[in-house]
């Protein structure tokens, strides 16, 4: 049904823009992860997008990393812990290096912060419960990569689902991340669900190309499911690509 | 050797917060400062390399504090 009501668009073989043509996100896939094929789908909706098995190493064919959500490894000792480990975060930290685009999201921010490409911690929600409902978040900066086809101020609709999102770092830290216009997305007023310092929802690095989020962009690209404001952050990455494309990295 | 991590003081542990607020109703009252964290018993053939094992995986130094214990040796055979 979802299929006939959006159509894939930028699928390999179906009908592609010149745009779309020229970018390829790479999701990458642990044992336990549980949005890597809604990831996958969002992506191809705004560009060319693969699977990355969580041995496979090599990323040379892929512009913009997607860490997807689930429960990498069982979440096992902590969200993310085992996960950083996976042979392809080595190469997800290449990528990062290079300047190219990482999107954590949920699980995949948490992934992130313990492998050091994002500063701080995710922990478990303040009152315990896992929540999973839709949130209101406000775009915080459009200069990044992440956002840049938002407008500054916006409200996006984008569901959230985890136990374990309360975004954590030490106070000093914290302001020096808020000084430098890291934090990317905020909850709205009375939509923090889970009781991250500030409102934090999403987090940017210093290098400003890797971002990690706790709301789920890929479930909210379909307005047959509440909405496609999701879309605007892919839709962002697609453009940074195509940007690339006519101004390499290392030009 | 025993490996005992705990929540940094300060961050709040809503594992203990709830572990305190049962606990009156069960008729245990006075319990407070309850704190959650969790115990990992391992053997190492390097027990110096240990530190470094908690700092990488067993726990995350920027929200969590640890202790090595190194058990007693048996006292015979």
């Amino acid at each position: 049904m979802g299929e006939a009501a959006s159509p894939q668009r930028g699928s390999v073989g179906g009908e592609r823009t010149a745009e779309k043509a020229s970018m390829r996100f790479g999701v990458l896939q642990f044992p336990g992860s549980c949005d890597d094929r809604d990831a996958l789908r969002a992506c191809r909706q705004v560009g060319e997008a693969r699977l990355v098995w969580h041995e496979d190493t090599e990323l040379s064919d892929v512009d913009v990393v997607v860490v997807p959500g689930g429960f990498s490894y069982g979440d096992y000792l902590r969200p993310g812990a085992i996960a950083r480990f996976a042979p392809a975060m080595e190469a997800v930290t290449r990528h990062s290096a290079a300047g190219r685009p990482v999107l954590g999201i949920c699980n995949g921010f948490q992934v992130l912060c313990e492998a050091g490409l994002l500063p701080g911690a995710l922990l478990p929600n303040d009152y315990l419960h896992f929540v999973c409902r839709q949130v209101e978040l406000r775009v915080e900066s459009t200069s990044t990569p992440f956002t840049s086809e938002c407008r500054s101020g916006q409200q996006l609709s984008i569901p959230v689902k985890h136990g374990s999102g309360r975004y954590f770092v030490p106070p000093e830290e914290l302001d020096r991340i808020e000084a430098r216009g890291g934090v990317v997305l905020r909850y709205a007023p009375g939509h923090n669900p889970n009781g991250s310092a500030h409102d934090i929802a999403g987090v940017v690095n210093e290098q400003g190309n890797v971002m990690g989020l706790m709301p789920h962009p890929e479930h909210a690209v379909d307005p047959l499911t509440g909405s496609d404001d999701g879309l605007r952050i892919l839709a962002s990455l697609a453009a940074w690509a195509v940007r690339q494309d006519r101004e390499p990295l290392s030009a | 050797m025993k490996i005992l991590i705990r929540p940094k003081p300060g961050i709040l542990d809503p594992q203990g917060k709830a572990i305190e607020r049962a606990l009156p109703a069960l008729g245990f009252e006075g319990v407070s400062q309850v704190r959650v964290g969790r115990l990992v018993e391992l053997e190492a053939v390097e027990p110096d390399r240990v530190p470094e094992l908690c700092d990488k995986l067993l726990a995350n130094p920027l929200i969590e504090d640890y202790e090595i214990h190194l058990e007693e040796t048996a006292p015979s055979g």
